[in-house]
């Protein structure tokens, strides 16, 4: 059986559930004749209550701090007062009261004293007294109480909701994660599993009512997804998935705030690439150093008109101010290809990936061209902004489009509008004349990214979207790596940098490559990034130069392989 | 017996922690000790007692000691208060 919540806190665990309920003590008004036996139930309770509580102060303090644990102290005394003490055994003995009666009369008094009085601290601790009073009177009338301090197994904890001392109480060695009714993503018991390091699920609306205790039951805080009593299958299946996280989070936090940098002490960036600001907060969770490619064309797509300026203006000033010491490369418009929008017509074209597309179109729509340049030039001051131009072929397009950018910037000065003058500006290299007359291009930009799907498509001349020519994708041809090594050759020639936006980058067998032809600043998605600077942190510079010099010297894709392969074995 | 009288300056008044401090000083001593605060007497090693006569800021009351112990059960006491800042 499958329960669904809210994924609260990762992570992945099997175990027993236990159930934390509050469960009703019925306290009778019964007379007794035996006061002695009374007495006894009562001096008992009392011993076993102080040893819990003493129990659950050891916990608190290793769980917690002494200013926690020192709130059981006050328990353990309210548990041995004198006062109470007195005045219960005086209801049994001159009464004829139970132990249980008398002593939730009692305190009850106490508590109801506290509770009237004009002072909010005074009045909290009535709940304390009745805290204290429950467990007593649970062991007057012999019924357990659900207490999370007390747990000596494995457990998954099930509740309704757990409260800050419950959550401070669950003992992280047996307490292996929990399950809620209620609750939301930001609601305490979340926050706290997530301090705590454990699964949690919130959110349920009736785990509490599905579950018996003892059912074994998997939790994955990862997918929100609890299962009673699974196959063995399952558990398999999950004992996996658990391996996997734990190896990832060891990966996360080796590595997550070093840098990218090799054996022999070579420096890279591995950066990431977005869609929208939403994706900021994964990539500053992957220990991305910058943005390589931030793709504006889903602020197009997901519109159903041309986004404003100021929309635009929001969006880039987002992303550049989570990133503060990172530079942040925004390419302009590329549509056209596979990518359409459904307010703007374009002519249907016989071969759409050759056609007017991305730089292409903007050149000749410029009103549509200046709105984003100015709204990137606006956010400009709010960070290290890359503005970067896709499918250029030729240098008069490079120019055209710098020239509009001036423009834009002669624009704004007489509007009295802010813009940073040291923006750097830069193109995608993903045709192959590009790649080839890259020592020309450098002279007029700031930087090159290589956009590899394109590259390669244009390279082999086969459209990607085909499946029958799929097999002519072939990003470690040599032919390919060539073109590569040119267009980082000539950057470095030129005192600017290369990087690389496409899956290419954090692709375990080309990144060893790329590094080794040089390649400056890798651009993938987020969640390849730590395991790509793991690579790294175990591979040489010189070694991947020596690689890239034999790669580029074999003759088919699949010899490209085998050598990577081989090498990092070996490694 | 000695006695010796307190204004508590404390916003929170003579609260629970050093309440229950006094309490477990005074339980170490075989002497007997009363607080009384409002013309209400009650023992000192009650944290019940001490907590619900709820003194706050600005609230006199007496320690009572009455035994071998006089002097020293009094001075464990102030330093109590004067630690937590209650006097």
């Amino acid at each position: 059986m499958n329960i669904k919540g809210i994924a609260a806190s990762d992570g992945i665990s099997i175990a027993k559930v236990y159930k934390l309920e509050s469960i009703a003590l019925h306290v009778t008004n019964d007379l007794v004749t035996d006061a002695n036996s009374e007495l006894e139930k009562l001096k008992s309770a009392m011993e076993v209550s102080s040893q819990e509580l003493g129990k659950i102060r050891e916990i608190t303090l290793v769980n917690l701090d002494e200013e926690h644990a020192m709130i059981f102290d006050a328990h353990i005394q309210i548990v041995n007062d004198p006062e109470i003490a007195d005045q219960v055994k005086d209801m049994i003995e001159r009464e004829n009261h139970n132990a249980a009666y008398a002593f939730q009369t009692v305190t009850e008094t106490f508590a109801t004293i506290f509770e009237s009085m004009d002072n909010d601290y005074m009045r909290e601790r009535a709940a304390d007294v009745r805290d204290v009073a429950r467990r007593v009177i649970s062991h007057i009338l012999n019924v357990p109480i659900s207490d999370p301090t007390l747990i000596d197994q494995e457990v998954i904890v099930v509740a309704d909701d757990l409260t800050p001392s419950d959550t401070a109480q669950l003992n992280k060695k047996f307490v292996k994660g929990f399950i809620t009714n209620v609750g939301g993503r930001t609601s305490h018991s979340a926050i706290m599993a997530r301090s705590l390091e454990i699964p949690a699920i919130v959110g349920t609306k009736n785990v509490l009512d599905i579950v018996k205790n003892d059912d074994v039951m998997i939790l994955d805080g990862l997918a929100g997804i609890a299962i009673v009593n699974p196959t063995d299958a399952e558990i398999t299946l999950y004992q996996e998935k658990h391996e996997k996280f734990l190896a990832k989070k060891a990966l996360f936090q080796k590595f997550k705030n070093e840098k990218s940098i090799t054996l022999d002490h070579h420096i890279v960036e591995l950066a990431a690439n977005i869609g929208s600001p939403d994706d900021m907060a994964k990539v500053l969770d992957n220990g991305a150093e910058g943005i390589g490619l931030y793709r504006t064309e889903f602020l197009y797509m997901n519109n159903d008109n041309f986004p404003t300026e100021d929309e635009q203006y929001i969006a880039y000033k987002m992303v550049l101010e989570d990133m503060p010491k990172h530079k942040v490369v925004i390419r302009t418009l590329d549509i056209g290809g596979d990518k359409e929008l459904k307010y703007l017509e374009m002519d249907h074209e016989m071969n759409p990936f050759l056609g007017h597309r991305a730089l292409r179109l903007c050149l000749t729509n410029v009103p549509l061209f200046k709105t984003q340049l100015r709204a990137l030039l606006r956010a400009s001051v709010h960070g290290n902004l890359h503005i970067m131009f896709p499918m250029v072929a030729t240098l008069d397009e490079l120019r055209d489009a710098k020239a509009i950018l001036k423009e834009c910037e002669k624009e704004l000065t007489a509007e009295k509008k802010a813009f940073s003058t040291t923006y750097k500006v830069g193109i995608m290299v993903e045709i192959p004349a590009v790649a080839i007359l890259a020592d020309q291009f450098a002279k007029e930009v700031d930087f090159f990214s290589i956009g590899t799907n394109d590259l390669i498509q244009y390279s082999f001349a086969a459209d990607r979207m085909n499946q029958k020519v799929s097999y002519l994708y072939q990003p470690y041809n040599p032919s390919l790596l060539r073109l590569i090594k040119m267009v980082i050759e000539a950057s470095h020639d030129a005192g600017i940098w290369t990087g690389m936006c496409g899956e290419m980058a954090g692709d375990q067998i080309a990144a060893p490559i790329l590094l080794g032809l040089g390649l400056d600043e890798f651009s993938m998605s987020a969640s390849s990034i730590l395991q790509t600077r793991e690579l790294f942190s175990k591979i040489s510079y010189n070694d991947m130069k020596e690689l890239a010099n034999k790669a580029i010297s074999l003759g088919t894709n699949q010899e490209v392989i085998d050598l990577v392969q081989q090498t990092l074995k070996g490694e | 017996m000695l006695e010796k009288s307190y204004k508590v300056v404390d916003e929170a008044g003579l609260h629970a922690r050093p309440a229950s401090l006094l309490v477990q000083t005074a339980g170490k001593f075989t002497d007997t000790i009363d607080i009384v605060y409002k013309g209400k007497r009650l023992t000192l090693k009650s944290i019940m007692a001490v907590m619900s006569l709820g003194i706050p800021q600005h609230g006199e009351f007496t320690i009572e000691v009455t035994g071998d112990h006089e002097e020293e059960a009094h001075a464990a006491m102030k330093k109590i208060l004067v630690d937590h800042s209650i006097i």
